[in-house]
């Protein structure tokens, strides 16, 4: 495993934009190891594109962001992959590559020229798919796998690309309860290892049991962002989706919870 | 080619080394027969006779025309078909995968047409030029398509580009289409200007590999040798481009690079084997996917497969025009043929495989 203790990834005064249009207004966000962090908002608020931003995708047209204390414009894409990890949504499915092929894809940064796993990397592969119980399914083709099996391939992927930061984009839209409460719990537990866990999700509840820290985005701007108790609260929810909410701590789930008046 | 990295073998797959050796049997077999096949039959033992006194430059007691149809007609025209063939073949795994589209081949970004209008130019040319006896020769023709089709390829690339010089899939495979629908408008004009000799147009755009020389093998190698190194050398990172862009960013995969070099390397493959040959369809788009059938997606077999199946697929259909049927119909026509309802079938069966969403 690499070492995770000095990974830290931050965006100071980032500004970006689609054409004319900005989708980034001065947001600045410190992100640490060891915690799982849940990026919220509405459709359209810019997450994916904050995501972009901090796996060096794109670049904000101004502020900085940095990882360990460089700016990630610097790591070359090698280097890069080798300390990020980025799960995304949606992938091409018009090739029948199995499970276990797209998982060992994310030993990429570890291998030669002609991708040769190596026993480590057998290993991370089997681990990878075991954390995401897709062991039973590695030789079947994605083609035919459920949505819901399709987002814990990327997953793991990600995962077996072992690097002391994942960012992941979405990965609980479409699975059902039990499902996404295992990817999010995985998520928490890789952070409490001394990862740091970027998550976007849209699931509140689920991202105030399971991140450490939420961040709210709202029409390109950080509206709050902070320790799940400190954010999760009514004032902010009812700004962030304009919609009367009702936060409480639920004994069941003990966790806090939030509950919308019905439109 | 082995996918070691597979310990549990997929059940639906065949083993590419497997695949890979019975191909090259098969290519070694149909060779041979070939050759000793036509007007004037041929025993095993003197088509090796005759290679053997060629290649070490002894034995002049062999007659000579038979030397002559063994070396300097069958052998140039049999190399060049299975060069072609694996050439296209190649170019049309390389162009699926970049381009994430299973329904890509060499010809989706305008290759043939290009070339197709170069060809047509220089016929047109050379009609109104008697004077000029040199653009009526072969190598006027194929340099002419060769040198259109680059530049169609040129135009396409500066058209799909975006501010940043990144080229996307969707933009490459718009500009590939207009830009072809273009180029073929004028093409058909040339054609009304060739008046009555409308029909050598069209006899070289159906293809064919009739009278061809060690020259039009070694042009179409030349630019096969290093589209086959690229795409080996790019492999892994094809496979996982071809899940997507952005993620395979992510993984380390310098994504422009691999584009480029891939794009410019199969590109030029396909435009050495239309120019040389003339317009092939179906080799490229077929071939790849047989491959995927049999052995998987992994561009690690499915790149060499695919050379190996292309040059079998296409040595077969030019055997067939030479040796079995009548006439000599235009190989083009043949491939069009039979590869056109063979993809249809797979094409249906896949279709069958997949998820209704």
């Amino acid at each position: 495993m690499t070492d995770h203790a000095d990974a830290a990834l931050r965006v100071k005064n980032g500004n970006f934009y689609h054409g004319r249009q900005q989708v980034l207004r001065d947001v600045t966000l410190d992100l640490h190891p060891g915690r799982h962090y849940i990026l919220a908002g509405p459709n359209g608020a810019g997450k994916s594109t904050l995501l972009d931003i901090l796996a060096g995708l794109r670049r904000p047209a101004s502020g900085e962001v940095m990882l360990e204390g460089r700016a990630l414009s610097d790591y070359g894409p090698p280097e890069l992959s080798r300390r990020l990890a980025l799960a995304p949504q949606e992938y091409n499915l018009n090739f029948a590559f199995t499970v276990r092929e797209i998982v060992a894809m994310g030993r990429r940064p570890y291998l030669g020229r002609w991708g040769v796993l190596g026993e480590d990397d057998q290993h991370a592969v089997d681990e990878a798919l075991a954390a995401l119980h897709l062991g039973d399914l590695a030789t079947k083709s994605v083609t035919a796998l459920s949505g819901g099996e399709r987002r814990r391939v990327v997953v793991a992927r990600a995962l077996a690309q072992a690097t002391p930061i994942l960012l992941l984009d979405e990965p609980v839209a479409g699975l059902d309860i039990a499902q996404a409460m295992a990817v999010m719990a995985l998520a928490k537990r890789l952070a409490e290892a001394g990862r740091l866990v970027l998550t976007v999700s849209h699931d509140l509840n689920l991202a105030a049991a399971y991140g450490h820290e939420l961040v709210f985005l709202k029409e390109g701007r950080v509206v709050a962002a902070g320790p799940v108790e400190a954010v999760f609260t009514n004032r902010v929810l009812e700004e962030v989706y304009e919609t009367p909410t009702a936060v409480r701590y639920d004994e069941f789930s003990a966790s806090l919870s939030a509950s919308f008046r019905l439109g | 080619m082995p996918l070691s990295d597979n310990p549990v073998p997929h059940p639906n797959r065949l083993s590419p080394w497997l695949v890979g050796l019975v191909g090259a049997a098969l290519l070694v077999v149909l060779a041979a027969v070939s050759l000793g096949s036509g007007a004037v039959a041929f025993s095993l033992g003197e088509i090796l006779d005759i290679i053997w006194a060629v290649v070490t430059g002894g034995d002049d007691s062999l007659p000579a025309n038979r030397m002559m149809i063994i070396w300097d007609v069958r052998l140039p025209r049999i190399a060049t078909a299975a060069i072609a063939g694996a050439a296209l073949g190649v170019s049309g795994a390389v162009f699926q995968g970049l381009l994430l589209n299973p329904l890509a081949d060499p010809y989706t970004l305008g290759v043939s047409s290009g070339s197709a209008l170069g060809a047509g130019l220089v016929i047109v040319l050379s009609l109104f030029r008697p004077d000029l006896p040199w653009l009526a020769g072969p190598y006027a023709l194929t340099g002419g398509a060769f040198v259109a089709a680059c530049l169609t390829l040129a135009v396409v690339i500066a058209l799909a580009r975006d501010a940043d010089s990144h080229l996307s899939p969707t933009s490459l495979i718009l500009a590939g289409v207009v830009l072809s629908a273009i180029l073929s408008a004028a093409l058909s004009f040339l054609k009304y200007l060739a008046g009555d000799q409308v029909g050598s147009i069209i006899f070289w755009l159906l293809g064919s590999f009739q009278a061809r020389t060690w020259t039009d093998a070694a042009v179409v190698l030349v630019f096969f040798l290093p589209a086959l190194a690229a795409a080996l050398w790019s492999a892994v990172d094809l496979n996982i481009m071809s899940m997507g862009v952005r993620s395979a960013q992510t993984l380390g995969v310098d994504t422009k690079r691999v584009r480029y070099l891939l794009l410019a390397a199969a590109s030029l493959a396909a435009a050495a084997a239309v120019s040389v040959a003339g317009v092939i369809g179906f080799v490229g788009l077929i071939v790849p996917h047989l491959a995927r059938l049999l052995t998987g997606p992994d561009h690690r077999s499915l790149i060499p497969l695919s050379a190996i199946g292309g040059a079998l697929l296409l040595s077969a259909a030019d055997a067939l025009v030479r040796v079995v049927l009548p006439g000599e119909i235009p190989v083009g026509v043949l491939t069009a043929l039979l590869a056109g309802p063979a993809f249809l079938l797979i094409f249906r069966r896949n279709m069958r495989g997949a998820p209704h969403d």
